[in-house]
């Protein structure tokens, strides 16, 4: 029997649109089932069929990213990636969005996504040992900017720390394009044996599937559609579509996992995420190719009188289908029982290949597994490009003229100031692994279990993807990559989070396309593969989508022959150098942004092969432990970059360089050059270095040295300690600290 | 040394005490989960760091009656000695194992960061490794560490010389500025009148190492240790 759309009555086509579906959605829905759906089903296609459970706007080009490599364990697909370290250890991680809901309510919002992402992780049999955040949010002066930045901060450390996992690394950004529409995307690396990982499949006729962990309530009931769909004036009304998290139960269900993983009980596990017992559920089965029966009324209830309907489409947090194997049903009690969390034989696997749902003994649900899950509707959205070359923003009429007053002024803003208010209130250093702290880069954990170390960072140059997304989605990968490089250690691979506005705009989609290529083009050039990843569309409020912010999380390997290296100065009478790149420009700099309020002009295309010598070059030095200090050349350029450097926060020593020329001036304090970096080492390695450098084929220019209580840069000469000053200050005022503590 | 480690669901430190214990100072440590109503043969227990029960009602405030800490409280009457890390801290003081009580920092946010200590008593079981004049770096991590006692018991303790460390500057002077957290009088560590029971806010067993690049919370760890070596060879002579 065929559907047409005349089958589609008005009651139908009403439940079709409260449920986010199409029309044409519809009717396909008719013709997988041969029937008219039960309400519930309608739930479920909703639930599975959403651009964020579905992927159904981005499946065909994600599959244009390169995931393989010797490096790789675990591609996508699965609830992580991993990467092998040494000794069969994996380093297990992802990245996820969770701007939808961290927009509507900040604490909650950010600290669920937290809880979600360190689920992903740990479901696959990791003990998760970091947490990174990307956190974008409105300009500065917006007045709602205070109130999102301390909530989803408030949030992020609520979760994490209680965790027990430190937060090392990520970036805190502001700029006006996401004023409506803020973005929260939070890493987590975990640590594994190789024989000791955990897939979320439900392998096994007849193996009993249960439901572990916290209760379900009625909360985040249609999370996954609220967050697959653009925000308008109503956003406030969403607020219970926002799920509460409470990380204690996590740290019980953590442990509790971990401590299931050593028995003989596990086939499949996967944790309630999005679109909660209804995507786990399907997921499962899919990847298995089996059905899964579930008789609903077993599920672990928070309340009286909830219907089939909310409890598989509740989004409450800390639970997890666990599939197990037939007759270790007294063990898997036993352990949720020790760590007082709920266990409940809700179902099993069956080889119907369809997911069918009871409630009291009455089917409720019926409906095939392929379809909903990989098998939902793909499509190829229309695209449109948009130029790449933009006019050049004017000065505005307050910024300063000369290059010092620039720079005092700069680094006082919260665009440019001291992260320390941010990352301060996470416990950066639970777990005794953090040997490079926030602040200068990426982040360094020592892994004794793999004789050696992880390198992490998060990173998106969204400025950069403004002018064009797919030239700022190499920079992307090559900023990660070089900080990841400057602290010794060698990249190995990323998880991508990509944020977008509406796709069913051409001109986004075509941004969304362009940043797959780019990302490609980086990921390839690097060796650094896409082992997992998530993308946020309909980031678009009032039909102002964000800019393009294909956001990455990066982990690199280094042994313990390696001394890791800061991202600061704490010494004085060293030399500094410039590893020069590209050559600087200010088009989509951060000096452009904050002086003229925009960004413009045109970007020059990066030069891989560059980059991966200079890269290269930094792993040496630091191999050969030549190198006290090395730093990205980032947001800022040269000043700005030498500036943070020299702020380690214990002993204040200013810099003369001297012989750094200020012809051409603005461009050369303030321009950012792709693939660029600066070092600092004691003067005895100097001559090695030259030697190395020349051996390498990398150009090196000595800027001076460190020391005296001034910042001397050509033209710029500044009062190291009232630098300072605004700088640590510069975030206090948006964060509500008061600057005498 | 035999060091207890206690469990409870949300300890989160309690892995980073049983590494530096065992792997930095070579002490046999067991762990023990908070329904234990015993300990095992122990010279030292250590309450760690985290959220025992959640702590979302005020911190410790739950753990204070977990069926381990009788044993604990009998553990210290006898005598053993009992050192609470930050939680390990507010567990100790609603427990009434130590005086005072905890606020939420003044700030009302958490706080990770270095911090430095004044050693105000070298003379006790916890601090007497650690030189004269030494200040110690060591890092805090905690959300309620602001410190609070009547004045009759904030007099009490000093006259006792209960006051072990206070946040100070690196060069060792109290400052409103170098106190992060409000705690009155700079308080970050205190012991009992007995001297067998030490709660301190700062986390010394992550500066214990070279490797992480701070290493003042070794003198504490020392310091017990060189103690309980005494101790026990002044009992085999």
């Amino acid at each position: 029997m065929t559907y047409s759309m005349s089958d589609i009555t008005p009651a139908y086509a009403e439940a079709l649109e409260s449920h986010g579906l199409t029309q044409d959605e519809g009717l396909r829905i008719l013709n997988i089932l041969e029937r008219k759906p039960l309400p519930l089903e309608v739930g479920l296609f909703s639930a599975m069929w959403s651009e964020h459970c579905s992927y159904k706007s981005s499946r065909i080009h994600l599959g244009k990213l390169p995931t393989e490599g010797p490096q790789v364990a675990i591609g996508p697909g699965e609830n992580a990636g991993a990467v092998k370290l040494n000794n069969g250890i994996l380093a297990v991680f992802k990245m996820e969005s969770h701007n939808h809901p961290s927009y509507i309510e900040p604490f909650q919002g950010a600290a669920t996504g937290v809880g979600g992402i360190l689920r992903d992780v740990f479901t696959m049999g990791a003990r998760p040992i970091a947490n990174l955040n990307s956190i974008r949010f409105g300009s500065t002066e917006h007045p709602k900017t205070p109130h999102l930045l301390l909530g989803v901060v408030g949030g992020i450390a609520f979760y994490g720390n209680c965790m027990g996992v430190p937060t090392v690394a990520g970036e805190t950004e502001f700029h006006a394009g996401y004023d409506d529409n803020i973005l929260v995307n939070a890493m987590t690396v975990g640590i594994a044996k190789e024989d000791g990982i955990f897939l979320g499949a439900a392998e096994g006729i007849g193996n009993p599937v249960f439901y572990v962990g916290s209760r379900t309530g009625r909360d985040g009931i249609h999370g996954a559609t609220m967050a697959s769909a653009s925000f308008d004036d109503e956003a406030e009304a969403k607020r219970p579509t926002v799920q509460v998290g409470d990380p204690f139960t996590e740290k019980k269900l953590l442990e509790a996992c971990l401590e299931l993983f050593k028995e003989d009980v596990v086939v499949g596990i996967q944790d309630m995420g999005a679109a909660g017992l209804t995507s786990s559920t399907f997921e499962m089965a899919d990847r298995a190719g089996k059905g899964i029966r579930i008789d609903l009324e077993q599920v672990p209830m928070r309340e009286e009188g909830m219907v089939p309907y909310e409890l598989m489409l509740s989004e409450s947090q800390e639970r997890m289908l666990v599939v197990a194997r037939k007759g270790s049903e007294a063990s898997l009690q036993r352990i949720f029982e020790k760590w007082d969390l709920a266990c409940a034989q809700i179902g099993e696997v069956t080889d119907s290949g369809r997911v069918e749902l009871f409630w009291h003994g009455d089917q409720v649900a019926n409906v095939p597994v392929h379809k909903l899950a990989t098998g939902a509707p793909k499509y190829d959205r229309p695209t449109r490009p948009r130029p790449t070359t933009h006019p050049i923003p004017e000065l505005l009429p307050a910024a300063p003229d000369d290059p010092g007053a620039m720079l005092h002024s700069i680094l006082s803003n919260p665009i440019a100031g001291s992260r320390s208010p941010v990352y301060e209130q996470y416990d950066h250093m639970v777990q005794v692994r953090t040997m490079v702290r926030p602040g200068g880069g990426a982040a360094v954990l020592r892994v004794p279990e793999a004789e050696g170390m992880i390198s992490v960072a998060s990173e998106c140059a969204h400025r950069a993807c403004i002018l064009d997304p797919r030239e700022g989605a190499r920079r992307t990968v090559a900023d990660a990559a070089r900080k990841i490089s400057a602290t010794g250690a060698l990249p190995l691979a990323i998880t991508d989070c990509l944020n977008f506005g509406n796709p069913e705009v051409p001109e986004v989609m075509w941004e969304f396309v362009e940043a797959i290529e780019g990302l490609k083009e980086g990921c390839l050039a690097l060796n650094t593969p896409v082992v997992s990843g998530n993308v946020s569309f309909y980031n678009e409020t009032r039909d102002q989508s964000i800019p393009p912010s294909p956001t990455i999380g990066m982990v690199g390997w280094m042994d313990n022959e390696i001394q890791p290296v800061p991202g600061f100065v704490r010494e004085d009478g060293l030399e500094l150098w410039l590893v020069k790149g590209a050559e600087p420009s200010l088009d989509g700099s951060l000096w452009q942004q904050y002086f003229c309020g925009t960004v413009g002009g045109e970007l020059s295309k990066m030069d891989f092969e560059i980059e991966s010598r200079i890269q290269s070059f930094a792993r040496t030095l630091a191999k050969k432990k030549l190198v006290a200090a090395a730093r990205n050349l980032g947001s800022g350029g040269l000043a700005v970059s030498l500036a943070k450097m020299l702020f380690n926060g214990e002993k204040l020593m200013g810099l003369k360089c001297g012989s750094f020329s200020s012809e051409d001036g603005t461009r050369r304090y303030f321009g950012e050059a792709p693939s660029s970096m600066i070092l600092a080492s004691a003067a005895g390695h100097r001559a090695e270095i030259i030697a190395l450098a020349k051996e390498a084929n990398v150009e090196l220019q000595a800027l001076g040295q460190t020391g005296g209580q001034e910042f001397n840069l050509g033209d710029i000469h500044l009062d190291i300690n009232r630098l300072y000053g605004a700088w640590k200050a510069a975030l206090n005022p948006l964060m509500g600290i008061s600057n005498d503590c | 040394m035999k060091v207890s480690v206690l469990v409870f669901p949300g300890s989160n430190c309690d892995q980073d005490c049983r590494h530096v214990c065992e792997k930095v100072f070579g002490c046999s440590v067991e762990m023990v989960w908070h329904r234990e109503t015993k300990l095992p043969p122990t010279d030292l227990v250590v309450i760690p760091g985290g959220f025992s029960y959640g702590d979302y009602l005020r911190a410790g405030a739950i753990a204070r009656f977990a069926p381990i800490m009788a044993a604990v409280q009998e553990h210290a009457e006898n005598g053993g000695l009992v050192f609470g890390i930050c939680n390990g801290f507010q567990i100790l003081l609603e427990a009434g194992m130590l005086p005072g009580a905890m606020r939420m920092n003044k700030d009302r946010r958490f706080i990770c960061k270095d911090i430095h200590l004044k050693v105000e008593n070298h003379e006790s079981a916890f601090s007497s490794a650690i030189p004269e004049g030494k200040t110690l770096k060591v890092p805090i991590a905690h959300h309620e560490g602001n410190w609070v006692a009547s004045e009759e018991t904030y007099q009490r303790v000093i006259d006792q010389g209960q006051i072990l460390f206070r946040y100070a500057t690196a060069e060792g002077e109290l400052t409103p500025e170098s106190n992060p957290n409000g705690s009155m009088g700079n308080v970050a560590g205190l012991i009992n009148s007995q001297g067998n029971v030490l709660g301190m806010m700062p986390h010394p067993e992550r500066a214990s190492e070279t490797e992480l690049g701070i290493t003042d919370g070794s003198y504490i760890f020392e310091s017990i240790l060189q103690n309980f070596n005494q101790r026990a060879s002044s009992i085999v002579s």
